[in-house]
């Protein structure tokens, strides 16, 4: 690796800069893109033997996109009309549903590493799978043409859990992924690579996916700002599909500030999607500043009870007791049904995954194995070659709960107990603005320690799946630390009320600077 | 509840999932335990509760009746496994 150019030492001593200092810098040409890209792919290439976040980097396709960046920050005609054809695409056909005017090249040069769920023409995106091991996509998935139209730089590709299956980052074709506050430790999954990089600054931001935690809790164990918007809210086209009515895109950053300028940019309709919703809401990052004194914060005393961790509880009740000291008014409610959430959810999210996960056949595009005698073993070979333990055990879980004689009691029940669980958010909502309490049980779990037996780390996303199953807006924000490892406050708005979640979450963070910690042995890289 | 490893077999076929004989009783072991965990959906009362199927569906906008398919099948038959004058090759399935 070459030494960094006096502009690179520039670009890496913006300490800890968020996404508008930067944007500003790059604007006023204090630093290109391209130093700014090359000074991030500098630190997520040495800290790759260490981390493995990423799946994938390419240097040189990456620092084309920054100089295309450069390009449109110089007021480049050509860069200008990709950014707006880029905006076009990503509405879908006859979509109305483009970025507004004022968000093309809104984040021109900021560097962006994206899970490696999202098609992206050109990248390999293996979705964590060998059965994608050499799959290079042939199109932009809705959200990676939103990006480009605001100008962002992709870094790479984050690793993952295999199609997004797992809450350790342990079930990933291309290794685990290590936590950066502890090594022995596991970032949280599936969308731990993303985490990770960006506890770690070598990203200022990241895109992950959120079907029953995976943003949430890789956020809280990694000590970064997550965000999973409301279900419709961001376009599934072209995000690989895992479990289709849970499946939400969003971000990771530093902060709640950074988060709303991302979901600027990646929140709209998509014709190509057809659950993704046409509304106007207006910018997220505009109703930061807004007071939050008054606002009733929900606390569910199911979510408080034995199986919490004594460190992350204490943790969450003084961050209860700030959003108190902030103005909040905290009330009691109940989610009855929320114990309930995961055997649903273990009977919905692998039913649709058995669907969704019979495309990959071996015929049309990725894994094929070697021999097969006739269409059926080509099928079963390639299937039983390209996939892992992890996605094996949920296709088969969900082939036997839409089985005859099954389907009653598995499959239909869930979906009873599902509609429970979102009524009893509905009542909650009713005498509360939003819901506040942990991410996860415990802090992040030490590598290998649920080998033996897969429910045990299903147990983990008791607080995050009941969002999931109702569809609602949610974010895990640092808050503390429970023996040295981070601890994560979930915040759960009602449905479209991300702008609500990003206001409280930015008052949290300025009046505590959890997430400006960084893990000691990368505060280095981050300083 | 437990399942046989026969049962393994059966929904192994029915996924299309080719298995090995040392995966066999892993899985057996592996699916019971999560079939028990489904099981505690029984204890549940849902008379006259309508299932979910997904979440704001009714919110979602119809799209306008346009031609929006484009010719697509270079760029997906370039990572094919096998192709041969555009078509995807399979083993022979009718004599």
């Amino acid at each position: 690796m070459s030494a960094p150019t006096p502009a690179q030492d520039k670009a890496l001593a913006l300490p800890d800069r968020g996404l508008r200092s930067l944007t500003q810098a790059l604007a006023q040409r204090e630093i290109s893109a391209v130093d700014l890209a090359g000074a991030f792919l500098q630190r997520l290439e040495a800290a790759q033997p260490t981390l493995n976040s990423c799946i994938t980097l390419d240097r040189e396709r990456s620092l084309q996109e920054a100089a295309a960046a450069d390009a449109l920050l110089g007021g480049s005609e050509d860069a200008k009309a990709a950014a707006r054809a880029a905006a076009t695409t990503a509405a879908g056909p006859g979509g109305q549903g483009a970025l507004p005017g004022g968000l093309i090249g809104a984040l021109a040069g900021i560097p962006v590493l994206h899970k490696d769920i999202f098609c992206a023409e050109g990248w390999r995106t293996t979705c964590g799978s060998r059965m994608l091991e050499n799959f290079v996509a042939p199109y932009d998935a809705g959200v990676i043409s939103r990006f480009k139209a605001a100008g962002t730089v992709s870094l790479g590709r984050a690793n993952m859990d295999e199609f997004a299956m797992g809450s350790t980052n342990e079930h990933s074709f291309f290794g685990a992924v290590r936590n950066p506050w502890d090594l022995q430790r596991v970032p949280g999954g599936s969308s731990g690579g993303s985490a990770a990089a960006v506890a770690a600054g070598l990203a200022p931001a990241a895109t992950g996916t959120d079907t029953g935690g995976s943003i949430r809790q890789p956020a809280a164990w990694c000590g970064v700002s997550g965000i999973k918007p409301t279900y419709g809210r961001v376009s599934r086209f072209g995000m690989i599909a895992f479990a289709s009515s849970l499946d939400q895109g969003g971000a990771f950053a530093r902060s709640a500030d950074d988060l709303a300028l991302l979901l600027d940019v990646m929140a709209g309709h998509d014709t190509r999607d057809s659950t993704s919703v046409l509304r106007q809401d207006g910018a997220f990052s505009a109703s930061l500043g807004q007071d939050v004194r008054g606002l009733r914060v929900g606390v569910p005393k199911e979510w408080f009870g034995t199986g919490l961790g004594a460190g992350v509880g204490a943790a969450v009740q003084t961050a209860l007791d700030q959003l108190q000291a902030l103005g909040c008014e905290l009330v009691a409610v109940t989610l009855p049904a929320s114990a309930q959430a995961i055997p649903a959810y273990y009977v919905i999210a692998p039913a649709e995954a058995s669907s969704n996960l019979s495309r990959f056949d071996g015929v049309r595009f990725g894994h094929r194995a070697a021999e097969y005698h006739d269409l059926n073993e080509l099928y079963e070979r390639s299937r039983g070659e390209g996939f892992g333990a992890e996605v094996k055990r949920r296709i088969l879980i969900g082939s036997y709960v839409l089985s005859h004689g099954y389907y009653d009691a598995y499959y239909l029940q869930a979906q009873k107990v599902r509609r429970l669980i979102a009524d009893d958010f509905a009542r909650a909502f009713a005498g509360c603005d939003l819901i506040a309490g942990p991410v996860t049980p415990g802090s992040a779990f030490a590598l290998g320690s649920n080998s033996s037996d897969p429910t045990a780390m299903y147990l983990a996303d008791i607080y995050t799946i009941p969002v999931n199953l109702a569809g609602l807006p949610a974010m895990s924000v640092p808050a503390g630390f429970d023996q040295g490892l981070p601890v994560g406050l979930q915040l759960v708005a009602p449905w479209w009320q991300e702008g609500r979640l990003l206001q409280v979450a930015h008052a949290y963070q300025r009046a505590t600077d959890w997430h400006q910690r960084r893990p000691p042995a990368f505060s280095g890289a981050a300083a | 509840m437990s399942l046989s490893e026969d049962d393994v077999r059966r929904v192994a076929r029915l996924s299309r999932l080719a298995l090995t004989a040392d995966e066999l009783p892993r899985l057996q072991e592996d699916l019971s335990r999560i079939l028990d965990l489904a099981a505690q959906l029984q204890a549940i009362d849902t008379r006259d509760v309508l299932p979910l199927a997904h979440p704001g569906s009714d919110q979602a906008p119809l799209r306008a009746d346009l031609v929006s398919e484009q010719d697509h099948r270079e760029a997906f038959q370039a990572v094919a496994p096998q192709v041969e004058r555009g078509l995807y090759l399979v083993p022979r399935v009718i004599e």
